[in-house]
């Protein structure tokens, strides 16, 4: 691990208005490398990003690229200096082709014409995705790509500017299982050719296996810097979080008595396409796991408990009567916290205070009117219990970062002090602070009774939160294990990708 | 993505930006209030018979605009209301001239109203057509209606009850259109600040899933809005009728801008979620007042509507949020 250090980012400081965000920050990529930078919110990666691609300007500090200093002003300088950034939300263009959108501004253009040549175009994309190893069209309409496509798309085109500093930005968050190593592949690939990344992540599994080195962030510098060789996942942890925080990642077991009462039991649930048979009951106070690869069914699932959607048979008994529709099930207790929060989950331009009264308008209104003292009062406990940070209920929660959002979704049902609460992937772009406190806030509600089912792809989290992980596999529950029976993390990522390699199935209950 | 609270630059200390955003309104309308002032305040701008005679002429608007609001609000669009009023306002004189008495043709106007309200409603949240075309169809369609009612005749209205309560009576020397404009905008500005469908109004149209997933039913929150607009609608062409004493095809025609317009002056979001009943007040008054003085000055109908519809766009884009 020798290689010529390409990037160069020496004591960089940033600050906005009077708040330091970058104290001093070094950080050093080296030719061909796959550097993680981890770190919570506000540790200060996206703004060393920032003004790594150009969006910020640096207070101090200084910028070498391969050896010359680099001032890095604007997208323009940035693309000069050979540095991209692969957006995290897709910038291209989803009603033309995949060659208009590489090209985009920069077509090639018949010899002294302002023409532009469409079969070059064609031609020269060919070539960077036969470079890339990827089979895509060139003519084909990006809005027939997949997201995982998008993104393959989105980095042909910064090759085409002859980019040699790939920013990566949780590159995997929307990509299915497939893609997610198609992409892991493309990336060894690049790297092979020389091409730098910096690799933002919150996943440890994807980073451990994929990096080089790890550099991680808090509170506006950098905390450590080291070879994935010797790392593990507990020391990167410690690292993010300080020393003393990392305790609720561990696993703690509950012992849920197994005279409990099931507060739902699901019988024969059949949905179209994917679910075929699924059975599973959760008991009072449990908290139930369901593992499961990206479009098993596992959200529809949820949204069927939710009463959102109608089973095609079979049936979901919740106290003892079915669940006949998203009314009924909201009234009787049931809760979900959706997958996509900034779709399903809160009216982003509304305050904090607003979102969380919304599920439980019914319980402060009165005669018409909304009673809104004694909503504030709840919606201010609800701020305090979880610990959401925000200047108060009145700030809008497109305002607050991901964690705290999420935290409004769930404070919102706590409220009604929900039976079952669903959560459907809680902890996807949260970071790693909140995303210990929202364990906390689940094993607390288990704590006095509720039923929970957790739906995650991140197996280290269903490991840290279940008393018992179902494992969904083509349309069926495969296994149904109790967590202290699971050893590692492998075993369980076997039972997901198909249990043929496992040790004895454990009986499905 | 991440540290987003952190990245956003603070607003300077003294003067938030936002904070003069949503008075924008209220501001213009203090400045055309003074320019009229100034420059016509001696040819009776000022007088109170004028005065009196703005809100008059302005009051059909500001009713529509309430309930446009709600529609807005909710994230949706009506074009109809203009064509609604017409024909609420045939059906109310149709109704009387057959001999029955006034309040059951009022009752029959507002029906009509709320027909094509729920006609519109619908067509938007059953058979899910997006509220612009579904309305602008029903415009088309309702005004034709209106026009083979009577074959484009006017209907007389001889009742002077009927036109006393809906137009030229006054209360304690109050016009009655002023009392009609203002209790309805007091009604809306409590229904959409104060009830939990207010609430849900606004939840729908600032995000429609989210308000779903939390349990509002938004096919029904938004039934009710174009259900709203169409008695508001319904409402304002008993008004036309009261102030003319005549029941006419043409009432309300580009009636369902000037509300758009009045509702967007205000401060209401064209996107949906951000509704607010007062500042729709004043964009309607701030037409109002714009068209009064460009009047008195002398200006010809062609020039009114010129200027009127530069300080409009004046008006939006200094309310704009500056994108970034």
């Amino acid at each position: 691990m020798t290689a010529p250090l390409i990037l160069e980012m020496t004591d960089i400081a940033k600050s906005f208005g009077s708040i330091p965000v970058l104290k001093r920050v070094s950080f050093d990529l080296r030719k061909g490398e796959v550097h993680a930078l981890m770190g919570g919110n506000g540790a200060g990666k996206s703004t060393l990003m920032k003004i790594l691609t150009g969006v910020y300007t640096r207070d101090g500090g200084t910028v070498k690229i391969e050896g010359q200093t680099v001032d890095l002003y604007g997208a323009k300088g940035a693309e000069r200096a050979g540095v991209a950034m692969i957006f995290q939300e897709f910038s291209l263009v989803p009603t033309l082709t995949v060659a208009q959108n590489i090209f985009l501004k920069r077509e090639p253009r018949f010899a002294g014409t302002p023409f532009i040549n469409g079969a070059e175009m064609v031609r020269r994309s060919r070539a960077i995705l036969d470079e890339l190893g990827v089979e895509i069209d060139p003519d084909a309409l990006v809005s027939s790509l997949s997201v995982g496509y998008m993104q393959i798309v989105e980095i042909a085109k910064a090759l085409s500017k002859k980019a040699r500093v790939l920013v990566m930005d949780e590159p995997t968050s929307s990509l299915s299982e497939s893609e997610t190593s198609a992409l892991f592949e493309l990336v060894g690939r690049l790297r092979a050719s020389g091409i730098s990344i910096v690799y933002i992540s919150h996943r440890m599994a994807e980073i451990l296996s994929l990096c080089d080195r790890v550099t991680v962030m808090r509170d506006g510098q950098t905390v450590m810097t080291e070879n994935c060789a010797d790392l593990s996942v507990a020391r990167i942890v410690e690292a993010m979080l300080g020393a003393g925080n990392a305790a609720s990642f561990a696993w703690k077991d509950r012992n849920v008595p197994s005279t409990a009462r099931p507060v739902v039991k699901v019988r024969n649930l059949r949905l179209d396409k994917r679910i075929e048979d699924v059975s599973f009951d959760i008991r009072e106070g449990e908290i139930v796991g369901l593992a499961g690869l990206m479009g098993s069914g596992r959200t529809e699932i949820a949204e069927t408990l939710f009463g959102r959607r109608k089973a095609v048979s079979g049936e979901v008994i919740f106290d003892d009567a079915p669940i006949t529709s998203q009314a009924d099930a909201i009234e009787r207790g049931i809760a979900l916290v959706p997958e996509d929060r900034r779709k399903f989950g809160l009216v982003l331009e509304h305050s904090v205070g607003a979102n969380i009264i919304l599920p439980n308008l019914s319980r402060f209104t009165r005669r018409l009117f909304v009673q809104d003292d004694a909503a504030s009062k709840v919606v201010q406990d609800t701020i305090n219990d979880l610990s959401i940070k925000t200047d108060g209920p009145e700030k809008l929660a497109r305002l607050l970062s991901g964690g705290n959002q999420q935290k409004i979704v769930i404070g919102k049902w706590l409220v009604r002090a929900p039976r079952l609460l669903i959560l459907d992937e809680p902890t996807i772009g949260v970071d790693i602070g909140a995303k210990s406190e929202i364990i906390d806030t689940v094993r607390a509600m288990a704590d006095k009774g509720t039923a929970v089912l957790v739906i995650s792809s991140e197996l280290e989290e269903l490991m840290a939160i279940s008393d018992r992980i179902l494992v969904l596999h083509s349309g069926r529950i495969a296994e149904s294990v109790n967590r202290r029976d699971i050893a590692t993390e492998e075993e369980l990522h076997h039972a997901i990708q198909g249990h043929k390699h496992t040790a004895p199935a454990r009986g499905a209950s | 993505m991440q540290s987003k609270d952190i990245n956003t630059p603070r607003p300077r200390a003294a003067l938030p930006k936002v904070q003069l955003q949503n008075y924008v309104v209220y501001i213009f309308f203090a400045v055309v209030l003074a320019f009229f002032a100034i420059t016509i305040g001696d040819k009776g701008f000022l007088s109170v018979t004028n005065l009196f005679n703005i809100a008059r002429t302005t009051a059909m608007i500001t009713v529509i605009a309430v309930a446009m609001t709600f529609v807005i609000s909710a994230g949706e669009l009506d074009l109809s209301v203009g064509s609604i009023a017409a024909l609420s306002a045939l059906t109310c004189g149709l109704v009387m001239q057959a001999g029955f008495v006034w309040p059951l043709a009022v009752m029959a106007g507002l029906t009509a109203g709320l027909i094509v309200g729920s006609m519109n409603g619908f067509f938007v949240t059953v058979i899910g057509i997006p509220s612009f075309l579904v309305t602008l169809g029903m415009m088309q369609f309702v005004r034709g209606l209106d026009m083979r009612i009577t074959y484009t005749n006017p209907i007389a209205i001889s009742n002077q009850t009927f036109n006393s309560i809906f137009g030229s009576g006054s209360l304690f020397g109050i016009p009655s259109l002023l009392i009609w404009s203002v209790a309805v905008a007091l009604l809306g500005f409590v229904v959409l600040k104060y009830t939990g469908f207010g609430r849900e109004i606004l939840a729908t149209g600032g995000n429609r899933m989210a308000a779903e997933y939390s349990g509002v039913n938004t096919r029904r929150i938004k039934f009710a809005a174009f259900l709203l607009s169409g008695a508001a609608a319904a409402l304002a062409g008993l008004l036309y009728t009261g102030m003319m004493q005549t029941a006419r095809f043409n009432f309300g025609e580009g009636a369902e801008l000037m509300a758009i317009a009045a509702v967007i002056l205000g401060g209401t979001s064209l996107f949906g979620g951000k509704g607010t009943i007062l500042g729709t007040f004043a964009g309607s008054l701030l037409i109002g007042t714009i068209n009064n003085g460009l009047i008195i000055m002398g200006l010809d109908v062609s020039e009114q509507m010129m200027v009127a519809g530069g300080i409009i766009i004046l008006a939006v884009a200094f309310g704009k949020k500056p994108t970034n």
